[in-house]
Order: structure tokens, then C-alpha cells, then sequence
């Protein structure tokens, strides 16, 4: 037994070579392709992982702690934080479950735009996937071009909002901004860019690319039951053959009057859900394609109209006392939903994305949950890692598509 | 008069609450007759203690000691096979009770149930993680969040913050800046807890602005010598900059002339 002090720290292989011929490594936490800060404590049989050991909270800044120390709305900027890759789908999941607690829809413009927001985060967070998941299997030139697609993605979040990552687009109750003129233009013209892009770029180098194959094909297989008792969701669960998408089974916003299908696969492996997430790329195109004629189709009207929780538009603040008034409790004191629970899921392009609430009538939430999809992800590496062998460790992390900001939150 | 302050909950208050005000309450409806969640409330039979549905999904109230055997029921007879979500709500300061809740989703039927159990402070809450596999990492969030126990759990361990952390931080009596110990966490970890005198709080957090100091801070707009002391008032002391002479070149050759 080691004696452990400040001048003979402990050393974790002191045994290698010696008793079972294991070797433990840390992978991480400062490692490129941990996406972020995971620290992965691994046993080594040779080259084959024999436990596994996820490490987690280098990131940790007690985001739950300040939504209770945070009026609703000075809340809904930190939200941009949990899953900064694509900000909008924290900001509208919180938003959304805020809303289910005061009973309030936000008006069809906003809809409109606040769906359009999220697809376009979708496509952002799933190029930025394909783009670090290549680059970690060895794959170059796919980072170059889907980060190429994705600046303009995230040009078109900034003329939008002003933000490229941190975007904080969306309001409780609806949206701040009307769309700026000839957003809609470059928006249809992206699109038809993205579907070219995906077929005749990422697709063309990297589906029948040999090296692709091998690298993905029967890497981090998970059964359908693992996926669910592990609580995967999003394209780790429909990668392995559960067709659950929250905006088709359990519809929000305007997804219940949109035409788009739910990709599938049983391959369960990460080849699959490679594929999974070229197809939903495609699927997010289509339905900004019809969201365009909707969105000219609505009236102006961007936020709900609820005086006791929303402030009125800028307008009305300005001509009448009471709108004034009210708009001046709502930013000293913050709104006081009513008491009770809430929890609402979206899908997020990592997966179920989904805020608890407990109110207590109070202006700062009393207990505040956020179910972030990566956290559960990680969870999961504990047991698919084991037995695999160290240069699959990388692919398997990558496949998993974890974000750092919201396991540790 | 000192304001009062309660010491069990030191989370953020509203300054101004109209005492007459009563906070109205999300519309509780009974379980519905033929549904699906009449279904699941009779597979419960006795153990469901109380049942509604609260903006679309079923919150069903148990016994804690039975937290174990109500969702292998959900499981295995009412089909919810995913644990989507479990966590813990601090009561302590009002009923000395922790509220656990379990968020259960039913892939087929797209349904959602919670489960609600309460338990004392100090008591231990059996684990789920026979039955569902996510449970292992929120169990130890919960253990590492709020410090309750869970019973059978395979690696209970603190999760998010470091293995040598002392408090709770989720607990309604842990303040939002952090304690005493957390204050000198990186002194106490690198140096010892002796050094606490010898680096003081001035230096104990890197990102700290004392704007008296002027071996470290310079002044925007004024210049003050190197460590003077300047906490009676500065002097003033205004920014001379140095006349730039301009010339036009193009005016006349003579000037051009003088100048070489």
C-alpha cells in the first residue's frame, strides 16, 4: 500500500507490469476530443478498456443554484450557457416551461419565428457535431466545410439576435425581434445550400469513405433497452431503433402542422447514427422550407398579451400609465407565476431537453431542474466504454455528442 | 432595527411582496375516468397516497419506503420504461422534509408521470438503479446535491463538485456565493489551512479588485506612483499629452525648406 503524502504523491500505476497488468489512464480533462472538460479515469488490458470511469463537474457553476437566486427573466440569459452550442433550444426550453406555468401561448409570429430559431440551431449544432465527430475519427476536411456552412448559419443567428453563440433569442412569452428585412431570402438560400452541402459534400466523403466505415461501423453498439433504461434520447435513441421524437409524439409550438419524417435506425451502432444526424439534417431543411410561406402569412403581433406576467410592447410603455406601471413592477420585482409544477420536455439536437419547476408564487423559482440530454449520455459511457478498445474511445465520445456546459451545469 | 433574516433559507427574496397578495395555483384536475392515467392509478391501487394531473401529466404521491416497488410496477405492468429525470426539492425550512420526485415517460403511449415522495431529513431513499440505469448518475447528483443517502446504490459518490467538498450546495441554507469553506477551498487544498492568515482574503481570490491598491490596479485617466498609498484621496494629477505639430506640405516649399 502506497503511503500518500505531499512529497510522495499517489501513483496509479505503480502496479503496471507487475500484478494484473493493467494500466489506468485519465483521458481528459483537458483533451481535444472530450468535448470539453471530461475527465475519463480508464483501466487498460493492453489496448481494451476494462472499466471505465466518466469524471464530471470540471464545468460545474451551479446554474440551477442562480435560478433560485434569479428573478424568470434574469434567468433566461444564463439558459445560453448549458448548451452553448445551440443556445436558442435552452433559452426556448426554459422559456416554453415558464410559459406552461403561467398558462400563456405566445402569439403565431412568434411561433413562427421561434420555430425557425430552433431548426436553424438544430442544423448548427448537428454540423458542428459532424465537424468535431470527423475530426476526432481523423477525418480533416469535413471540419473545414461544415464549419464553413456553419458560420453561415451563425451569421444569420446574428442578424437576427446579435449573438453568434449566446444568442438569447427568445423571450418568455414570445420573441423580442421581428426578423429583419431579406432574413427570410437568406434563410431559403441557406437552405437550398445545407441540402446541397449534405449530400454532395459531408455525405460524398464520408458515408462509403472506407476509413469512416471501419472507424464507426459496430463501434458503441447500444440495445434498445440500454438506450432507454439509460435514459437516451434523441438520435441516441432513434440510432438504436426507437422512433421517439418528443416534436412528433409530444408536439409543441408548430411542429403538430409541419411535414417532416423521424429518421430511424437499428444499426445501433455509430455509423447509424451518423446517418441519423446527415438525414435530420435534411428533415430540419424541409421544415424551414414550409415554415418561410408561414411566416408571411402572421400578423405582427411578438409577444403574448399577459399584463401580469409580460411587459407590454415598447410602444405602449411609452403612451400609457398603466402599461408603464406594469412594465415597472415587472422589471424591479419580476412576474409571480402561479404555485405549482412543471415539466416540459423538448427536443433539443442533443435530445430531451426538458425544465422542472417549482413555483411557489414567488418571483425567483423555488427549486429549478434542468434535465439536460448529455448528462444521462455520459452516464452511459460507464458501460458501453468497457471492452472496447482505446482508439473506438474517441468515436464512441464523439458519437455520444456531449456538451459540457450542460452535464455539469 | 436589524432586519430579520432567516437563517434556513438564505436563497433570494423579493424585496417588496404585498402582503394581501394570495399566488394562485395551477389547475390540479382529477384523474380522468378511462384514461390512460386512470389505468396507472389503478395498477398503484393503495399505494398511490394522492393523484391528479397537473398540466397534462399524472403526479402520483407514495410512501418513500415504497419508491422502489411503485416504479417497478410503472415499469414492468404500466409500460414506463424510461427515467427521464430524478431530483430532489429542499422542504426543510418549512416542513423538515426533502420532496423526491421521479419523471417517467411511457415511450408507446407518450405519457409522462411523476412520482412524488417525501422523506425526513437524515433519512435514506432506497435506489432505482436495478430498474433504471439512468438513475445512477441522478442519485448520485441528488446524494451529491442535497447529501441524502441512497440505499444499494452501486458507486454513491459526489458527482459535480470535488470529492473533499464539505456542504450541500443545493440545500436552501447553503448561500448562493459559497461558505467559509468554500471561500478557502483552493488555500486550504494547495497551501494548508495555517496559510489562511499568511495570504489573507485580499489575495485568496485572484479576480478580487481592491481599488486602493496601486502596485497591481493603474488608474484610468491619471497616473499614481507605484505603491503609494492612496487611501485618504488621490492627487490630482491630469494626463499631458504631447503637442503634435502639423504641417502642411502642401502649402509651400519654404516651409519644407525650414524644416531640413
Amino acid at each position: 500500500m502506497q503511503q500518500v503524502n505531499k512529497l510522495t504523491p499517489f501513483f496509479e500505476n505503480l502496479n503496471f507490469e507487475r500484478d494484473d497488468n493493467t494500466m489506468v489512464i485519465n483521458f481528459g480533462p483537458q483533451h481535444p476530443s472530450a468535448h470539453g472538460q471530461l475527465r475519463l479515469v480508464l483501466e487498460l488490458d493492453g489496448e481494451q478498456v476494462v472499466k471505465a470511469y466518466p469524471d464530471i463537474g470540471y464545468l460545474h457553476r451551479g446554474i440551477e443554484k442562480m435560478a433560485e437566486n434569479m428573478t424568470y427573466n434574469e434567468f433566461l440569459p444564463t439558459t445560453d450557457r448549458l448548451d452553448y452550442i445551440a443556445s436558442t433550444s435552452n433559452n426556448y426550453a426554459y422559456a416554453l416551461a415558464v410559459e406552461k406555468l403561467l398558462g400563456i401561448e405566445a402569439p403565431r409570429r412568434a411561433q413562427v419565428i421561434r420555430t425557425m430559431l430552433l431548426e436553424l440551431n438544430r442544423i448548427i449544432s448537428h454540423l458542428f457535431f459532424i465537424a468535431t465527430h470527423a475530426l476526432d475519427v481523423g477525418a480533416m476536411s469535413v471540419f473545414l466545410y461544415a464549419f464553413r456552412e456553419r458560420e453561415f448559419a451563425m451569421d444569420l443567428m446574428e442578424d437576427y439576435c446579435g449573438a453568434r453563440l449566446t444568442h438569447s433569442s427568445v423571450r418568455i412569452g414570445g420573441v423580442p425581434l421581428d426578423l429583419p428585412a431579406g432574413w427570410v431570402e437568406k434563410l431559403a438560400s441557406f437552405c437550398a445550400k445545407v441540402n446541397h452541402e449534405v449530400e454532395h459534400t459531408y455525405e460524398a466523403l464520408l458515408t462509403e469513405n472506407r476509413i469512416w466505415k471501419m472507424r464507426l461501423e459496430n463501434v458503441g453498439v447500444i440495445s434498445a433497452e440500454d438506450a432507454l433504461s439509460w435514459g437516451c434520447t434523441g438520435p441516441m435513441l432513434r440510432g438504436s431503433g426507437v422512433k421517439y421524437d418528443i416534436r412528433k409524439e409530444e408536439p409543441y409550438e408548430l411542429y403538430s402542422e409541419l411535414d417532416f419524417d423521424i429518421p430511424v435506425s437499428d444499426r445501433c451502432d455509430s455509423y447509424g447514427r451518423y446517418r441519423l444526424y446527415m438525414e435530420e439534417m435534411r428533415q430540419s431543411v424541409r421544415i424551414l422550407e414550409q415554415l418561410i410561406p408561414m411566416y408571411a402569412k402572421t400578423e405582427p403581433q411578438l409577444m403574448a398579451h399577459a399584463p401580469q406576467y409580460i411587459s407590454a410592447p415598447k410602444e405602449e410603455i411609452m403612451t400609457q400609465n398603466y402599461a408603464l406601471m406594469q412594465h415597472f413592477v415587472l422589471v424591479t420585482q419580476g412576474m409571480r407565476p402561479p404555485k405549482g409544477e412543471v415539466y416540459v420536455p423538448t427536443e433539443s439536437p442533443k435530445g430531451e431537453l426538458g425544465f422542472y419547476i417549482k413555483s411557489e408564487g414567488e418571483p425567483y423559482a423555488y427549486r429549478l431542474k434542468c434535465r439536460a440530454p448529455s448528462f444521462f449520455h455520459t452516464g452511459l459511457l460507464q458501460e458501453i466504454l468497457v471492452g472496447t478498445y482505446i482508439a473506438d474511445v474517441v468515436t464512441i465520445i464523439g458519437t455520444t455528442n456531449i456538451v459540457f456546459g450542460e452535464v455539469d451545469r | 432595527m436589524r432586519k430579520y433574516t432567516p437563517k434556513d433559507n438564505v436563497q433570494g427574496k423579493s424585496y417588496y411582496t404585498d402582503r394581501f397578495w394570495v399566488a394562485p395555483r395551477v389547475p390540479r384536475h382529477e384523474v380522468e375516468e378511462g384514461s390512460h392515467f386512470a389505468d396507472v392509478v389503478k395498477a398503484l391501487g393503495r399505494k398511490a397516497k394522492e393523484s391528479y394531473v397537473e398540466i397534462g401529466q399524472l403526479v402520483v404521491h407514495i410512501k418513500a419506503s415504497e419508491n422502489f416497488n411503485v416504479l417497478k410496477t410503472l415499469k414492468e405492468s404500466c409500460g414506463y420504461t424510461q427515467c427521464s429525470e430524478q431530483s430532489a426539492v429542499d422542504y426543510l425550512a418549512k416542513d423538515g422534509e426533502f420532496e423526491l420526485f421521479y419523471q417517467l415517460l411511457n415511450i408507446s403511449e407518450a405519457k409522462r408521470v411523476r412520482v412524488v415522495c417525501r422523506i425526513k431529513k437524515g433519512e435514506a431513499i432506497e435506489s432505482v438503479v436495478p430498474l433504471f440505469k439512468s438513475a445512477n448518475f441522478a442519485e448520485r447528483e441528488i446524494f451529491d446535491m442535497f447529501g441524502i443517502k441512497v440505499n444499494n446504490h452501486p458507486f454513491l459518490k459526489r458527482i459535480l463538485m470535488p470529492d473533499d467538498w464539505e456542504g450541500h450546495p443545493l440545500l436552501k441554507t447553503y448561500p448562493m456565493i459559497g461558505d467559509e469553506f468554500a471561500s478557502w477551498y483552493e488555500v486550504d487544498k494547495i497551501f494548508g489551512k495555517e496559510y489562511r492568515d499568511v495570504i489573507g482574503p485580499e489575495n485568496r481570490d485572484p479576480a478580487r479588485i481592491d481599488r486602493y491598491d496601486t502596485k497591481r490596479f493603474s488608474r484610468v485617466g491619471y497616473e499614481v506612483p507605484f505603491g503609494a498609498d492612496i487611501s485618504e484621496g488621490e492627487k490630482e494629477n491630469p494626463i499631458e499629452y504631447s503637442e503634435t505639430v502639423l504641417v502642411d506640405y502642401t502649402k509651400s516649399s519654404k516651409q519644407l525648406d525650414e524644416r531640413r
